[in-house]
């Protein structure tokens, strides 16, 4: 579990997060929405050190995370951010086999081979594993980091909206491979979405933010409500249940 | 409303400016239509008043016109290669035409330094990665390289140390009948003032202005010739002035925004005032000797940018 | 196995060329006299060829920019101006008399001093980031630079002279206890460097996945600072300022090697800066004759080749 205790982030004067509380369930995939600017992406910047925080406590599984040897952090919560460019010309297997970089400080053993093959086959990329990134199509290079972030086999993995710029078939191929994850492996994901009817059928857990406070937290029925996305996002929703899933319209 | 502050301080200054100086002159001697002093005037004191007045202004506003197109707070003729390509144009005539007049020597500059802005515009519209630092970073860089070239022929041709004298700003030197050519910025800051508009749509990028119905690489061509021409002019007969393009436009937007046609003037005032404070301190803090322009600016200078630099980080 | 290939290639040529820089010329007459001469120069060349080249690569991946330079942090202005000063205050003849040894470690301990203050100062605050550094310490170089060419422009031409001599990097007339202890400072900085070698494939990877990946990322890159730091003003006062070999070299070794791994990159990069020099003195020296010194010949490849990366790359 992830437990965030009055977390406070500010720049300048403004407070981008303002004494957020929370927890994480493990086993589940927990979303954040909420309308830009809301702190979804600051809070799990915060969470997974990226960046400093200017109060509150974060504490995983008990432990409280500043205290957390890097190496170690490393092999428990991995980080995924949207923006993804990287100067260095890679293939995509290596690529991946950075994500064993916390267990083999860059010395890859028979274990690390076995989770690299692994982390390949769950996202399809055997056949491109000796293209270079710059190579790939924007869905297959997404897959090529969420592989790395596999590779790293973390307890906890976080993606900042790991569907910005994705196509209708590449966003349900990456949710898919991240329900899989929970499913099979038992893994804790915590997603920053965008797009709310994603959340809607793939979460387990939503929690919504605005001006830097979380407005409401739970399960999918009791977020994706009429009234609940309306005061998030300050527009007019129609939700509806269409074949099991909560659907919202809100053009 | 500011600027008319602005322009009472320019003249205070510029009184102050023509009374220093190792010669007393008192507003007696001027009533009275004193020989000597007089002569002070017209030969020293007015030339060198006006060349700081005009390379000032000149300098200011290239300044403000390379931040405007290439959208960058950090970009100047210094930071961008224009002074050391018009460097280079000096070492060039000096090696190649050693004969030639001044206004040859400049000519060459020019060309010299219309290239190497040209090639910072050209290479700045393949950065990817626009972080504000990085640009400036570049220029610099490409900056050093020229120098380096410059180094390597002054080397060869036993100029390095003439060389510096040429590019060190001091105003002591000028006199009548030397800094003339300095006139030519006038009708150049009057085309700017002119072209402001047109500068502000290129700075938004060429497909924006495109958009608009504006011809990208002309407007961009122009403003960078004018600031090529304006470098050439005040290196030749001055030398080089660091910051004063990159520190005056970044103060004078804190106080009146952005909008190039408001800033324009107060910026060629600034300008002035800046660089006529920095010559009366250098004049009198060892009095009776004088401490180049170039150092009082390049401290003043970098005090400055220091500032504005953690100010905007903050 | 193909990278390996290529390190070995590099190898042998400089170790050909090694071989023709110390034993061309020399007759059995003067053979003892001619060797104890180049010997330390070679030393000299390969330390600094190997400074140069290491601190380079590894400032490129910092900044994750192939086109900068530690020169941008204003330790060769800084150089300067503390030789523009002794000479400007005490005249060259005090420069003589001080000798070799104190300058050199004048000028180390201003240097490295320098840049700790510049580090400690910058990182005080979380939000800094290097590219903020890196444009301080070239405001601080254009402002030393300004006090150099002040001084300058009122020494005697020929004191002049003598600060000229220094502005370029030269191999010539170097003391040999200087070199012991360049050598040594040099051996310690990168030792010290050593085991974290791995760590810089993570941190070309930038910020956020390298923190990702279990690096303590702040504290790698001041420690990174430092060694480059402490390497560059150990071969500028040395032999003085060479601006573009880092760029040269590192570069090149990119493009022959076509690897990110940074034992290759950098060993590759060592490699080809000391044939860089070792030619260069060669040439100049044995067949050329050259009266210009190596350095601005090496700046000026280095530039025009700057010029040629920013034109060929499409996005930089």
């Amino acid at each position: 579990m992830i437990e965030i205790k009055s977390v406070v982030k500010q720049y300048g004067r403004k407070r981008v997060l303002d004494n957020v509380s929370l927890n994480i369930e493990k086993g589940k995939i927990t979303s954040f929405i909420g309308p830009n600017g809301a702190g979804k992406s600051t809070l799990l910047s915060i969470i997974s050190r990226l960046i400093g925080k200017d109060g509150g406590e974060v504490y995983l599984e008990g432990q409280l995370v500043d205290r957390i040897d890097y190496n170690d952090f490393a092999r428990r919560l991995s980080i995924l951010r949207q923006t993804n460019h990287i100067n260095v010309r890679l293939t995509v297997r290596e690529l991946v086999s950075f994500g064993r970089f916390p267990y083999s400080e860059g010395k890859l053993k028979a274990e690390d081979l076995e989770h690299i093959e692994k982390a390949l086959e769950y996202t399809q990329l055997q056949d491109e594993q000796h293209k270079y990134l710059d190579e790939l199509s924007g869905g297959q290079r997404q897959r090529a980091f969420i592989a790395m972030v596999i590779a790293q086999d973390t307890d906890y993995i976080l993606l900042d909206e790991p569907l910005n710029n994705l196509d209708v078939k590449h966003s349900v191929e990456i949710m898919k491979i991240l329900r899989r994850l929970v499913r099979e492996l038992g893994k804790t994901v915590v997603i920053v979405m965008h797009d709310i009817n994603f959340a809607s059928c793939y979460s387990d857990h939503i929690v919504a933010f605005n001006k830097g406070q979380i407005v409401k937290e739970g399960e999918v029925e009791e977020i994706i409500r009429k009234e609940v996305l309306e005061d998030v996002y300050d527009t007019n929703f129609v939700v509806q249940d269409i074949m099991n899933r909560r659907i919202c319209f809100y053009y | 409303m500011k600027k008319r502050y602005l322009l009472v301080l320019l003249i205070l200054l510029s009184i102050i400016s023509l009374f220093i100086g190792v010669r007393k002159i008192s507003l007696q001697d001027i009533l009275r239509f004193e020989d000597a002093a007089m002569r002070t005037m017209v030969l020293s004191r007015i030339p060198r008043l006006i060349s700081l007045i005009l390379a000032g202004m000149g300098m200011s506003i290239s300044g403000l016109i390379m931040q405007q197109l290439s959208q960058n707070k950090f970009v100047s003729p210094t930071t961008a290669g224009t002074i050391d390509s018009a460097k280079l144009g000096i070492l060039f005539s000096l090696i190649v035409f050693p004969a030639a007049n001044t206004i040859v020597k400049m000519l060459i500059s020019f060309v010299f330094a219309l290239a190497g802005s040209l090639l910072f515009m050209f290479i700045l519209r393949k950065i990817k990665m626009k972080n504000t630092v990085i640009i400036p970073l570049i220029g610099i860089m490409m900056a050093n390289i020229i120098g380096s070239v410059s180094s390597f022929f002054a080397y060869r041709y036993n100029l390095t140390q003439s060389l510096s004298s040429w590019m060190q700003g001091n105003f002591s030197m000028v006199i009548k009948g030397r800094y003339e050519l300095l006139y030519i910025s006038l009708p150049l800051v009057l085309i700017a003032y002119h072209y402001t508009n047109q500068f502000t749509i290129a700075g938004m990028g060429e497909e924006f202005a495109f958009n608009l119905g504006l011809n990208y690489n002309s407007v961009v061509n122009i403003g960078i010739s004018i600031v090529a021409l304006i470098s050439a002019l005040v290196v030749i007969t001055v030398g080089r002035i660091p910051f004063l393009g990159l520190v005056i436009p970044n103060l004078i937007s804190i106080y009146y925004g952005d909008n190039l046609r408001k800033n324009i003037i107060p910026t060629a005032l600034a300008g002035a005032i800046f660089l006529l404070f920095s010559d009366i301190l250098g004049r009198i803090v060892i009095y009776p000797y004088e401490i180049p322009i170039s150092l009082t600016v390049g401290i003043l200078g970098s005090i400055i940018f220091l500032y504005l630099l953690f100010r905007r980080n903050h | 196995m193909k990278t390996k290939q290529k390190i070995y290639v590099l190898s042998i040529i400089l170790l050909i060329l090694l071989f023709l820089y110390l034993a061309l010329g020399l007759n059995p007459v003067i053979w003892r006299y001619a060797l104890s001469l180049r010997i330390p120069k070679t030393i000299a060349l390969l330390l600094v060829a190997a400074s140069i080249a290491f601190s380079s690569a590894v400032f490129q991946t910092l900044t994750n920019n192939r086109i900068l330079t530690p020169s941008v942090l204003g330790l060769d202005s800084l150089y300067m101006l503390i030789q523009s000063f002794i000479v400007f205050v005490f005249g060259s003849g005090t420069l003589a008399r001080l000798g070799e040894n104190f300058n050199f470690i004048v000028s180390v301990a201003f240097m490295v001093g320098f840049s700790l203050l510049l580090f400690r100062f910058l990182f005080k605050r979380e939000e800094r980031n290097i590219f903020f550094l890196l444009l301080v310490g070239l405001v601080m170089g254009t402002f030393f630079q300004s006090l150099s060419t002040f001084m300058q422009v009122l020494i005697d031409p020929n004191e002049f002279l003598v600060i000229q001599n220094r502005m370029f990097a030269s191999f010539n007339n170097m003391n040999t206890d200087i070199l012991w202890l360049a050598l040594l400072i040099s051996f310690l900085a990168v030792l010290f460097a050593l085991k974290d070698l791995r760590t810089l494939d993570v941190l070309s990877l930038g910020r956020e996945n390298a923190i990702n990946l279990g690096v303590n990322y702040d504290y790698m890159v001041k420690k990174f600072l430092i060694i480059i730091s402490i390497l560059i003003s150990v071969s500028t006062a040395l032999v003085g300022p060479i601006t573009f070999l880092g760029l040269l070299v590192v570069n090149l070794a990119r493009e022959i090697l076509k690897t990110y791994k940074h034992n290759y990159l950098i060993t590759g990069a060592i490699l080809i800066g000391s044939i860089a020099l070792t030619f260069g003195q060669l040439m100049a020296e044995r067949i050329m004759n050259f009266s210009t010194p190596i350095s601005i010949i090496i700046n000026f490849i280095g530039g025009l080749y700057f010029i040629y990366l920013l034109l060929k790359e499409s996005k930089i």
